[in-house]
C-alpha cells in the first residue's frame, strides 16, 4: 500500500502525531482509545473479507477442505487456481477482452472529455453557453432502458464491443470536473501561446493538459473502473458468450456457481479446488482497481470539488 | 439575448436554469474585453475551433441521451418487435393504443409491489446510509497523524472501484449458504445461515452492501467541506469556552449543512433509482416479491418478457415522476435557503 502523505513530507516521522495548537484540549485516553478502535473496525470490515478471498485462492485443495471451505490462515501458497484459469479458455478470453475493452473505452472517452472540456473553458466563446446547457439537461433526466435498449438496437451495435463503449462513453459530471480545471488555468498563458501561433488543439496538448496532469490522472481512473467494472450493457447487447469481458463470466462463476468452461472435470476430480477458482476470479477482477486507485488517492479531493463547485 | 458586460458571469451561471442570462455572445473576453458587440461572423471564425471541439460529445449526449427520448412513443404503442430488426422500422409499424398500457400497469399489483419495495428500499437507505459517511468523516478528521489518515483513506475509498459483481461475490462468499459465517456456525454446531436468499433482511442486506462499497468514498465531500473551515473559528470558540462537543456543535456542524442539504437534495431527487445493477444480480436469488423494483420491473418485462410497451410505459411513469422529484427537491432547498443542485 502505498501511502500517500497529504502535507509536504518535511516531518522525520509520518506516524507522529504533529503539535496540537496552544488552544485544544490534550484528548482523553479514553477518547483516543475508542476512535482508534472505531477506525481499526472500519478498515477490517473492509480488509478481513478481501483477505479470505486473496488467501483461498491461493490455496490448495487440501488446505481448503481442511479449513471446512474458506480458509484465514494461509498454510503453503499454490497459484494453480491462476494458472488453470490463466492457460487460455473461458476466464483467460475474457480478461483479455475485459482488458480491450477498458483501454481502448478509456482512451476515447478521455479524448472526447477532454476535448469537450476544453472547448467549454474559455468562458464567453460562441455557443458555450447552449452546449453546455445541452450537456447538463443530461444529468437531470434519462430517456429510459427500453428505448435506449431499441435505439442501440437499431443502430445495429449489438453484438458489438461498440455496444459497451459508445452509449455510455463519457459522464458529463467527469466533463465539467475537467472544465473546472482547465478554467483556472490563466488566459494570459493561454493568450500568449496564442500570439506565438498556437492554435487550440497545441494549447490543448502543450499547456493545457500537462498543467491539468492531477485531474487527468483522476478522470481517467474513473472512466477505467466504469469500463473494468461495466457488465449491464455486454449482459443487453451481446450475446454470444464467447465474447463475455470478465466481470459477466464472473457472474456465471461465482453468482451461480457454475464451473468454468473446460475445468469442470479437473474440479471433480483432481487438485484444483471449485473454490480456489472462484476466488481467483475475484481476486482478477480487484487487484487492477485496487494497485491502481492508491496512487491516484491524494487527487481525489480536487477532482471532487472543483466540478462541485463549477457545477 | 440580453448584452452584458461581466466577462465571466456566464461560467458562474453555468448551472442555473432561472439566472437572468448572462448571454456569451455579447462578450469577447476570450481574447480581450472588446468594447462593443463582435459580429457573429467574427466570433465564429474566432471560436469555430473550441466549438469542433465539443462536437463530439455533444454527438453522443444527442445520440443516445437525447434521441431515445422519441423512442418512448412506443410506451402508447403496441410495440411488436418481430416486425423488422431495426427497432426504428418496428415502431413506425405499430399500432397506437393510447393509454392501454399505462391502464395495465396501474391494475398489476406486481406494479404497485415494485414501487412499495422502491420506497422501502430509499428509505431505509436514508436513515441507515446517509450518516456514516458524516461519522465517518468526522472521525477521521480528527486523526490529526498524516500517515494514519492516508492510510486510513486509502482503505476506506478502495471498495468504490469494485464492481458491484465483485462487491456481492465478496458478500456472498461472507454471507451466503456456503460463506464465512455459515462455515463458522457448522463449525460451532449450529445450522449455516444463508442471509443472500432472505427476502425479509433485503432491504437491510442491500443498505449494508452499500455502505461496505460507498460509505467510505462519500466522505470525501464532507472531508472537504471540515478542511475549509478556519481553525480561527475554533480557537475562538476555544477561548470563549466551548468544549471539544460544543466546537463539533457550533462550528463543525454548520460548516458541514450546505454540504449535507445538497446531497440530501440529491438524493431525494433520485428517490426512485435505489440502485439497479446491486438488485437486478440479487433479484433472483431472494425472489421478485422482495428483489423487484421499479427499474428491474422495466428491465423483466421489457428486456425478459419482449413486452417493450408495457416496459416502456413503466419507465416512463418513473422517469416523469423522477423529473418532478428533482425539481421539488430542489424548490425545498431554496425555500430552506440552501443552494441546491442549480441557483435560483
Amino acid at each position: 500500500m502505498t501511502a500517500v502523505i497529504e502535507k509536504p513530507a518535511n516531518k522525520p516521522r509520518p506516524w507522529a502525531a504533529p503539535p496540537r495548537p496552544a488552544w485544544e484540549e490534550e484528548p482523553s485516553k479514553a477518547g483516543l482509545a475508542g476512535k482508534a478502535i472505531a477506525l481499526f473496525l472500519a478498515c477490517l470490515a473492509i480488509l478481513f473479507p478481501l483477505w479470505i478471498v486473496v488467501v483461498t485462492s491461493l490455496s490448495s485443495r487440501k488446505t481448503i477442505d481442511e479449513a471446512g471451505g474458506l480458509v484465514m490462515v494461509p498454510k503453503g501458497i499454490t497459484f494453480i487456481a491462476y494458472q488453470e484459469l490463466l492457460s487460455g479458455g473461458q476466464v483467460t478470453r475474457a480478461a483479455i477482452i475485459s482488458i480491450l475493452v477498458t483501454l481502448v473505452g478509456t482512451l476515447f472517452s478521455m479524448a472526447v472529455s477532454v476535448l469537450c472540456a476544453y472547448g467549454l473553458s474559455r468562458s464567453g466563446s460562441l455557443g458555450h453557453r447552449w452546449i453546455l446547457m445541452t450537456l447538463l439537461a443530461t444529468m437531470f433526466f434519462s430517456a429510459g432502458l427500453i428505448p435506449t435498449y431499441l435505439l442501440v438496437q437499431s443502430l445495429g451495435l449489438t453484438d458489438s464491443y461498440l455496444a459497451l463503449i459508445l452509449p455510455s462513453a463519457i459522464s458529463v459530471f467527469n466533463i465539467l470536473v475537467l472544465r473546472g480545471f482547465f478554467m483556472e488555468i490563466s488566459q494570459e498563458l493561454i493568450d500568449s501561446a496564442r500570439i506565438d501561433g498556437a492554435g487550440d488543439f497545441r494549447i490543448l496538448w502543450k499547456i493545457v493538459m500537462p498543467l491539468s496532469r492531477a485531474v487527468l490522472a483522476v478522470i481517467t481512473l474513473f472512466y477505467a473502473v466504469g469500463y473494468w467494472s461495466a457488465w449491464f450493457n455486454a449482459s443487453l447487447y451481446l450475446n454470444d458468450q464467447d465474447m463475455m469481458p470478465l466481470q459477466n463470466v464472473m457472474i456465471q462463476l461465482v453468482q451461480k456457481q457454475e464451473a468454468p468452461v473446460g475445468l469442470g472435470q479437473a474440479i471433480k476430480t483432481g487438485q484444483l479446488s471449485g473454490l480456489a477458482v472462484q476466488m481467483a476470479v475475484m481476486v482478477m477482477a480487484l487487484l487492477p482497481v485496487a494497485v491502481l486507485s492508491p496512487f491516484v488517492q491524494r487527487h481525489f479531493k480536487k477532482g471532487m470539488l472543483t466540478g462541485a463547485v463549477k457545477g | 439575448m440580453s448584452h452584458s458586460t461581466v466577462p465571466r458571469s456566464s461560467t458562474e451561471a453555468g448551472t442555473s436554469e432561472k439566472t437572468p442570462v448572462a448571454s456569451p455572445d455579447a462578450t469577447g473576453s476570450r481574447k480581450k474585453p472588446p468594447a462593443g458587440k463582435l459580429s457573429l461572423r467574427h466570433r465564429f471564425r474566432r471560436d469555430r475551433v473550441l466549438v469542433l471541439m465539443t462536437l463530439p460529445a455533444v454527438l453522443l449526449v444527442l445520440v443516445f441521451n437525447y434521441l431515445p427520448i422519441l423512442g418512448n412513443v412506443v410506451a402508447f404503442q403496441d410495440y411488436d418487435p418481430y416486425i423488422s430488426d431495426n427497432g426504428i422500422i418496428s415502431i413506425l409499424n405499430s399500432p397506437f393504443v393510447g393509454l392501454e398500457n399505462f391502464q395495465r400497469i396501474f391494475e398489476d399489483s406486481a406494479f404497485w409491489n415494485a414501487v412499495e419495495n422502491t420506497l422501502v428500499l430509499f428509505f431505509v437507505q436514508l436513515v441507515l446510509f446517509f450518516p456514516i459517511p458524516i461519522l465517518l468523516a468526522l472521525l477521521i478528521n480528527s486523526v490529526i497523524r498524516p500517515r494514519v489518515r492516508a492510510v486510513a483513506q486509502a482503505v476506506l475509498y478502495l471498495p468504490h472501484f469494485f464492481s458491484w459483481v465483485l462487491v456481492i461475490a465478496v458478500f456472498q462468499q461472507m454471507f451466503g449458504g456456503a460463506g464465512m459465517l455459515s462455515q463458522l456456525l457448522r463449525q460451532n454446531g449450529y445450522d449455516g445461515i444463508d442471509i443472500m436468499t432472505n427476502p425479509d433482511t433485503f432491504p437491510f442486506l442491500l443498505t449494508a452492501q452499500s455502505v461496505w462499497k460507498d460509505a467510505g468514498w462519500g466522505i470525501i465531500v464532507f472531508l472537504a467541506a471540515l478542511a475549509s473551515v478556519s481553525q480561527d473559528h475554533y480557537e475562538a470558540a476555544a477561548m470563549d469556552g466551548a468544549g471539544r462537543w460544543r466546537r463539533m456543535w457550533h462550528v463543525t456542524l454548520p460548516a458541514l449543512r450546505p454540504v449535507i442539504a445538497l446531497l440530501l437534495v440529491l438524493r431525494v431527487g433520485d428517490a426512485l433509482t435505489v440502485g439497479f445493477e446491486q438488485i437486478l444480480l440479487q433479484r433472483d436469488a431472494v425472489g421478485p416479491g422482495a428483489g423487484e423494483v421499479l427499474d428491474t420491473f422495466v428491465w423483466w418485462n421489457g428486456v425478459r418478457n419482449q413486452d417493450f410497451s408495457y416496459a416502456a410505459a413503466a419507465g416512463l411513469i418513473k422517469g416523469v415522476v423522477s423529473i418532478g422529484l428533482v425539481l421539488a427537491a430542489n424548490k425545498v432547498a431554496h425555500l430552506m435557503g440552501e443552494q441546491g443542485v442549480y441557483k435560483k
